[in-house]
């Protein structure tokens, strides 16, 4: 009967439809010393050739290198999906001899992905906000190290409130299974006494199958992923191809999982948690950075000095926006004025056809 | 004097040109049993050697050095437990223990350096290494200046110094650099890649020309040194060892399996087994051969002769002389700012 068939169920196909016309942005920081894998792993994840024209610095240059921040975009497609992937980099990271403030960058460049955001949420024109916040970082540990280093522990406590982590052990085809086993425990460990906070698979649906949920604690369980990297297709005579690091005494395949978790981390990143890797950020990151921002911000004795100055007119009763440079500024007034401006148009436009219609009628009625 | 006259290597046999007189009429002198005499005293009176490790931990130091060895002669802290932490700042621990074979008796002592390269900011971190190397040398000094000399000086003076390079397979980091250039004047360093079963033969290629480019390019001169080489023979060789061989790609393991009936010392990996003596596996065997079968005994040397006799000079030159000698007085250490 379909009287009781109101429709919204289609709703979910709806949003469906909008994503997938609007494609998905996605921000991934990769982080961790040189030497780990990463760009490698980057390109096996993503199929791309992203690090193509790569110049690595020897040590002299990097004696001399800072940190900095890089950023990388592509466009993947899959399947009519349009995912626009930017990567963001820290080259130089853990390089020098002395390391101390190097991850200051690093937490400055997440903060101000957040500080564009609110500015463009205050604002007017909210139809096009670009999302650059990071929604994910990978973050590499050292597989030849015993656990976290002393530099592990410093980044992550510096980053762990304001991005998803997700650990991960580059290189992994430097241990041996049971090694693996070790090192992953010891990092669970470490990361529980320092109280790191990564990023928490949620929990399964009561509701979905078996497999799914077995497939979920198992990844779980797997963290830090214990990843191998490879941009190589292995021709061994008589097997297929896979892509692999030949060594003399065998082959790793990177697709393997019981040679590591490569597997495990594509799928978690790129086939169930990415939604929700954004929501996170958005609900609990953002709103954490926004609430802290905007309390410092209300609080008299609390504001920050660069913006005392500037507030001191604003009445208390209005929400504070943060403060734009005097250019920026400028600019948004003018825009605003143009809006209010077609807006008042269009106002009195409709004000003078109702009048019309009104006059209409009334003559239509004394006839 | 040091328990072994340190002369200079024995050179090949030379032939002597044919004398007048027919020696095979005087018969078999036996001149050439002095080898047979030296190698009984070497065998009765035994000899030292001290080896140094140096690298961030979890690069398999202790496990390499047991390897080499064959006998647990250092002590894994591969099982840190919570307590154990990384040290704050670069510590100095000498191990000694004493190893028979073919009835020669090594003194072996090897000297760990954990917290090396672990902190967050890891300037000067050799200097605890080079004021240890450097503290060895003036014992020994100390000991040779004395009016009545022991007849065998302990010598606890670093022959040879493992560093370990992390195989990122980029290239040396500044903190490799900068030990490298500070210590490789006062120790013999030979260079040593870590974990090397993380790269693949071209990786591993590719690696160890670029580090021995960057060790060049920066002025460092490591074991064996070519300002060092005696003779066109020693040349050869070591100018081989140098441009190809080093640094040693090594792997190391105290676990053993069974590959084709033999038991070989190796790592199991679901993807293959890593056979530590298997040439084609990592140059670990070329690392123990070129450090205790050939030039044992010239690292030892060249400590002595080169080495020391710098630091010895410069102590002359420094103060205006040795400190007074005395039979058994406790000289203050301050007499060298």
């Amino acid at each position: 009967m379909d009287k009781e068939y109101v429709g919204f169920a289609a709703l979910p196909n709806q949003l469906h439809r909008k994503s997938v016309k609007k494609g998905f942005d996605f921000t991934l920081m990769v982080a961790g010393e040189s030497g780990l894998g990463k760009s490698t792993l980057i390109n096996s994840l993503f199929l791309t050739n992203l690090y193509e024209d790569r110049q690595v610095p020897d040590a002299g240059a990097r004696t001399t290198q800072t940190l900095t921040i890089e950023r990388r975009g592509v466009e993947i497609e899959e399947g009519g999906i349009k995912v626009k992937l930017t990567l963001v980099d820290t080259p130089g990271f853990g390089d020098s001899v002395d390391c101390s403030n190097c991850w200051l960058p690093v937490v400055r460049f997440i903060e101000e992905q957040f500080e564009q955001y609110l500015r463009d949420e205050s604002g007017l024109n909210r139809k096009n906000i670009q999302d650059s916040r990071v929604h994910c970082c990978l973050y590499f540990i050292s597989p030849f190290g015993r656990g976290l280093r002393p530099l592990d522990v410093a980044f992550l406590r510096a980053v762990h409130e304001k991005v998803n982590i997700i650990p991960v052990i580059g290189k992994a085809d430097a241990l041996m299974p049971r090694e693996t086993q070790v090192l992953k425990q010891k990092i669970r460990d470490q990361l529980k006494e320092e109280e790191i906070n990564i990023y928490q698979f949620p929990e399964c649906d009561s509701d979905e199958d078996e497999e799914f949920k077995k497939q979920n604690e198992e990844m779980k369980g797997s963290i830090p992923f214990a990843v191998v990297g490879s941009c190589e297709v292995v021709r061994d005579g008589g097997t297929r191809p896979v892509r692999g690091r030949r060594y003399s005494w065998g082959t790793v395949e990177v697709e393997n999982p019981h040679h590591c978790d490569f597997l495990n981390l594509r799928r978690m990143l790129v086939q169930t948690h990415l939604q929700d890797l954004k929501e996170v950020t958005h609900d609990l990151l953002y709103e954490g950075y926004r609430a802290r921002c905007l309390q410092s911000l209300a609080r008299p004795g609390a504001r920050d000095r660069t913006s005392r100055s500037k507030l001191s007119r604003q009445s208390a009763t209005e929400i504070p926006l943060p403060m734009l440079p005097l250019a920026d500024t400028e600019k948004l007034i003018r825009e605003k004025d143009e809006e209010l401006r077609r807006m008042q148009e269009m106002l009195e436009k409709m004000q003078a056809q109702m009048q019309q219609s009104q006059a209409q009628s009334e003559q239509s009625d004394s006839l | 004097m040091s328990e072994l006259v340190p002369e200079p290597r024995p050179k090949p046999v030379v032939p002597m040109k044919p004398v007048s007189i027919n020696s095979s009429l005087l018969g078999y002198i036996g001149i050439d049993t002095i080898i047979e005499q030296m190698r009984k005293k070497t065998m009765k009176t035994g000899f030292d050697f001290n080896i140094m490790v140096v690298g961030q931990s979890g690069l398999g130091k202790s496990t390499l050095v047991n390897t080499l060895f064959k006998s647990q002669v250092s002590r894994k802290a591969s099982s840190w437990s919570r307590e154990e932490k990384i040290p704050k700042t670069v510590e100095i621990k000498a191990i000694g223990h004493v190893i028979e074979e073919g009835g020669v008796k090594m003194k072996l002592t090897v000297i760990d350096t954990p917290g090396f390269g672990d902190q967050i900011n890891n300037e000067n971190c050799w200097e605890p290494i080079e004021k240890y190397i450097n503290e060895q040398y003036e014992k020994f000094l100390k000991e040779e200046v004395n009016i009545s000399r022991k007849k065998r000086i302990p010598d606890t003076r670093v022959h040879c110094c493992l560093y370990f390079i992390s195989p990122t397979g980029h290239s040396l980091r500044p903190l490799d650099l900068e030990f490298m250039r500070h210590l490789s004047k006062v120790v013999n360093i030979i260079p040593v890649i870590a974990k090397a079963d993380t790269m693949t033969l071209e990786e591993k290629a590719e690696f160890k020309q670029r580090v021995r480019k960057e060790l060049e390019v920066n002025g460092i001169e490591f074991y064996p040194q070519k300002e060092f080489d005696e003779d066109l023979e020693d040349k050869t060789e070591n100018d081989k060892i140098r441009q190809e061989s080093m640094p040693f790609a090594v792997v190391g393991s105290d676990k053993e399996y069974q590959v084709n009936g033999k038991r070989v010392l190796g790592r199991k990996t679901p993807w293959g087994i890593i056979e530590v003596e298997n040439l084609n596996h990592c140059e670990f065997a070329l690392l123990r051969d070129f450090v205790i079968r050939t030039h044992l005994q010239d690292l030892k040397e060249v400590t002595h002769n080169i080495h020391y006799e710098t630091y010895r000079a410069k102590r002359l030159n420094d103060n205006g002389g040795l400190p007074p000698v005395s039979v058994d007085t406790e000289e203050s250490h301050d007499s060298n700012p």
